[in-house]
């Protein structure tokens, strides 16, 4: 191509992230606030107080173990024992099912680790009726609400016990019993369907909320923009949750304009209150919630909460995070790790100790294993006993159409036909 | 029996249920205070309150996003999109959320839906006013798609489909709003007034979803048609004096697929009408179906008359838009096969 003369200087910009695999990744300039600050408005302020609290970070846990500062909430030594085992049994339970992909019992799996706190500190401090609208890295929500872990584990497996019949592909589970939405697949989605379901609470006069997540890169989408402004139009009761786990697949969340400004900050536009929390301290993240939830219910409106974290495993199992990170990347985040810091936490007040936690660990790993092996005696995908094929013609539609019944019966010669 | 015209009976549909059940909603853009742009909603936020028929934002993929939700919660929003042109935005929200929640969660969550937008030509509202874009809604499984083409079917059905557990998308030919249309813009506008059709009874009553209407009883030709091409179809068939089972459509998916095929099998002639443009069109479907069932009982070619593969021009709307003429060429030319 011809040059061209140029009357400026712009040139196209295409973000990159600051280390790629073979760099030695140093995330000083990452600045960890030791104070924790911002301190804690009523949460039915003004929406405009809270725009500090969205390049701000509300943090609680130090790394040392005290729990500090406005936001540290009143919380029993029993629910945070709760809680860090929540946090090491959705580990367990991820680590189990990607070996298990890997033996090839599933199609596909997606591991949570280095955000847990994010879902269970969150779930914490929501009511169970609460309904969730999930990304498909929040199994630590049904996990903290008391999910069956083997009707989890069977949906992955696709068997005669997953209660999707084998409908959908593993970790998008649907548990309204539990006030788990049904996972899409479609990125970003569901944030505006969450923002409805909670102008019907509010239209029935619910005291019910909603709560809707996303990840960094699917604020890129639409529906996120609908998301945040029909909640504000509406004053809906939900909470519009950010992860900023800081990758989508393989592009930094600075392809999703992350570069300029916190994804919190979103939110000040649409007149909406938002809080930026730490998403590594299980603690800031329940405090954070409980505040949002507060407004929520007092019929304050919708808050956008970014919950900053990093994702230390890759996206899925079909990718692998070397190509395109360095591979200690994860170790150098400068949060630490969320069950590492409740733990510490745990014992800094006396309520824990290092027996203990071992022992936690083994009795996690054990419980999983065990659920897992009840889970796959049910079958798996390369098993004789997955799901019946003729249940895929079933919840098309409430009551099936006659050219599905006749679709139906071609696919039962065609059976037929394979056995002659 | 009182007469209404088609925006009358869709309004009556919706006045009847919000009546009736407190978890139907109604919203769009200019659905509330104002009444809605065909003016379809006017008089239900005064008489059902700002809660139960509202304004949203200008965000279709936000308006049915939050239908979605609504409905998964237990409510029965009918929304409204202006024109079926502006619905795109909204496709994914249709296409991978209404339609395949119930699948996608094995029966845990369903969204009962209703979404209510005006199609096709004929008003000179150019490429952005006047598509038909059924046939980017009949290919998705888990959504059902209707067009009335009276008042009298436009009341029933959009009852049945605020009724229907599963997402409904319900198509309204605007050229038909005020009166029938048989193609011929220079004729004087007729109204509903007098027509058998236009007599809408008052309350509730339904119109099966999945049920086409025999219009006219014939032996020579069967004709397809659904929209604003029912009355061309009727117009140019009595004109020709041609014997002809007009079937009006009413429900493209569900399809009336019995009704089809025993009248091909009694005519063994086939035409098909659509104003939607030609390629890929809900008329390939049809001629599909119906070679699929009828082939030894036809004695001529299955005969497609569309619009063409434009958008909908402006200036040229009735150069476009296939009306008569190309209607009766079309029957003249499977009458001598």
């Amino acid at each position: 191509m011809a040059k061209q003369t140029k009357s400026n200087t712009s040139r196209l910009y295409v973000p990159e992230p600051p280390f790629r695999p073979g760099d030695t990744p140093d995330y000083s300039h990452i600045a960890v606030p030791v104070s924790h600050t911002p301190p804690r408005p009523d949460p039915l302020c003004g929406a405009h107080e809270t725009t500090p609290h969205a390049t701000a970070l509300i943090r609680v846990l130090r790394f040392s173990g005290e729990a500090e500062g406005d936001w540290a909430p009143e919380i029993s030594a029993d629910a945070l024992r709760q809680a860090l085992r929540d946090l090491a049994l959705t580990r367990a339970m991820d680590e189990r099912m990607f070996t298990m992909q890997r033996q090839g019992k599933m199609s596909f799996y997606m591991k949570s680790r280095g955000e847990e706190a994010v879902s269970i500190g969150h779930a914490m401090a929501l009511r169970d009726t609460d309904m969730i609208f999930p990304t498909y890295r929040q199994q630590g929500i049904l996990i903290q609400r008391g999910a069956s872990i083997k009707e989890m584990m069977c949906q992955c497996l696709s068997n005669s016990g997953d209660p999707l019949d084998g409908k959908s592909i593993p970790v998008l589970y649907s548990f309204k019993k539990h006030g788990f939405f049904s996972i899409s697949g479609n990125l970003g989605t569901q944030l505006i369907q969450g923002v409805g379901w909670a102008m019907a609470n509010a239209y029935k006069d619910s005291d019910e909320i909603a709560s809707v997540f996303t990840g960094e890169g699917a604020t890129a989408e639409g529906d996120f923009h609908y998301a945040l402004n029909f909640a504000s139009t509406y004053r809906a009761p939900c909470l519009i949750n950010v992860v900023n786990n800081q990758w989508a697949i393989s592009s930094f969340q600075g392809i999703a304009a992350g570069e300029g400004e916190t994804f919190a900050a979103r939110g000040t536009g649409y007149g909406l209150a938002t809080l930026r929390v730490d998403g590594n301290d299980i603690l800031a993240v329940y405090a954070a919630t409980k505040w949002a939830a507060e407004r929520a219910r007092g019929g304050g409106g919708a808050t956008l909460i970014e919950h900053f974290t990093y994702r230390k495993s890759g996206h899925s199992t079909s990718d692998d995070p070397s190509k395109y990170r360095p591979e200690n990347e994860p170790e150098v985040w400068p949060f630490g790790d969320p069950l590492d810091r409740l733990k510490t936490h745990l014992i800094h007040i006396g309520e824990w100790d290092e027996d203990r936690h071992t022992a936690l660990l083994a009795e996690v790993k054990l419980e999983i294993r065990e659920t897992y092996k009840s889970a796959e005696a049910m079958g798996s995908l390369s098993s004789e006993t997955k799901v019946n094929d003729y249940t895929m013609f079933e919840q098309v539609y409430e009551r099936p159409l006659p050219h599905l019944d006749e679709q139906k019966r071609m696919f039962a010669a065609e059976v037929e036909d394979g056995q002659a | 029996m009182p007469e209404m015209n088609m925006i009358e009976a869709i309004r009556d549909a919706m006045d009847v249920k919000m009546s009736q059940d407190s978890d139907v909603l109604v919203f769009g853009e200019d659905v509330g205070y104002f009444g809605g742009v065909f003016r379809a909603t006017a008089g239900l936020q005064e008489k059902h309150g700002l809660h139960r028929c509202f304004d949203t934002p200008i965000s279709e993929g936000g308006i049915v996003g939050i239908a979605i939700g609504m409905a998964a919660n237990g409510l029965r929003p009918v929304a409204e999109i202006q024109f079926a042109d502006y619905i795109y935005p909204a496709y994914d929200q249709i296409a991978s959320e209404a339609a395949r929640l119930r699948y996608r969660s094995n029966g845990d969550f369903t969204a009962p839906l209703t979404i209510r937008t005006p199609v096709g030509g004929g008003i000179y509202g150019g490429t952005t006013h006047s598509q038909s874009p059924e046939a980017l809604f009949t290919h998705i499984a888990g959504l059902k798609t209707i067009i009335p083409s009276n008042p009298y079917d436009a009341k029933g059905l959009l009852i049945s489909a605020i009724e229907d557990n599963d997402p409904v998308l319900f198509l309204e030919p605007k050229r038909l709003y005020n009166g029938p249309f048989d193609g011929d813009p220079h004729a004087p506008a007729k109204t509903w007034r007098g027509h058998d059709l236009g007599e809408v009874p008052s309350g509730h009553y339904r119109v099966e979803i999945g049920k086409a209407r025999k219009l006219t009883e014939g032996s020579d030709v069967t004709i397809l048609a659904y929209g604003t091409m029912v009355w061309v179809a009727q117009k140019v068939a009595q004109d020709m004096g041609v014997s002809a089972d007009i079937i009006d459509l009413r429900s493209l998916l569900p399809l009336d697929i019995e009704m089809i095929e025993a009248s091909v099998k009694k005519t063994g002639r086939c035409v098909i009408l659509h104003e939607a443009t030609r390629t890929s069109g809900f008329g390939a479907e049809l001629a599909a179906q119906v070679q699929e069932r009828c082939f030894y009982a036809l004695e001529a070619p299955i005969l497609r008359v569309t619009g063409w593969d434009t958008p909908y021009p402006h200036a040229q709307e009735w150069a476009y838009f296939p009306g008569p003429k190309r209607v009766g060429n079309a029957i003249q030319k499977v009458m001598e096969a």
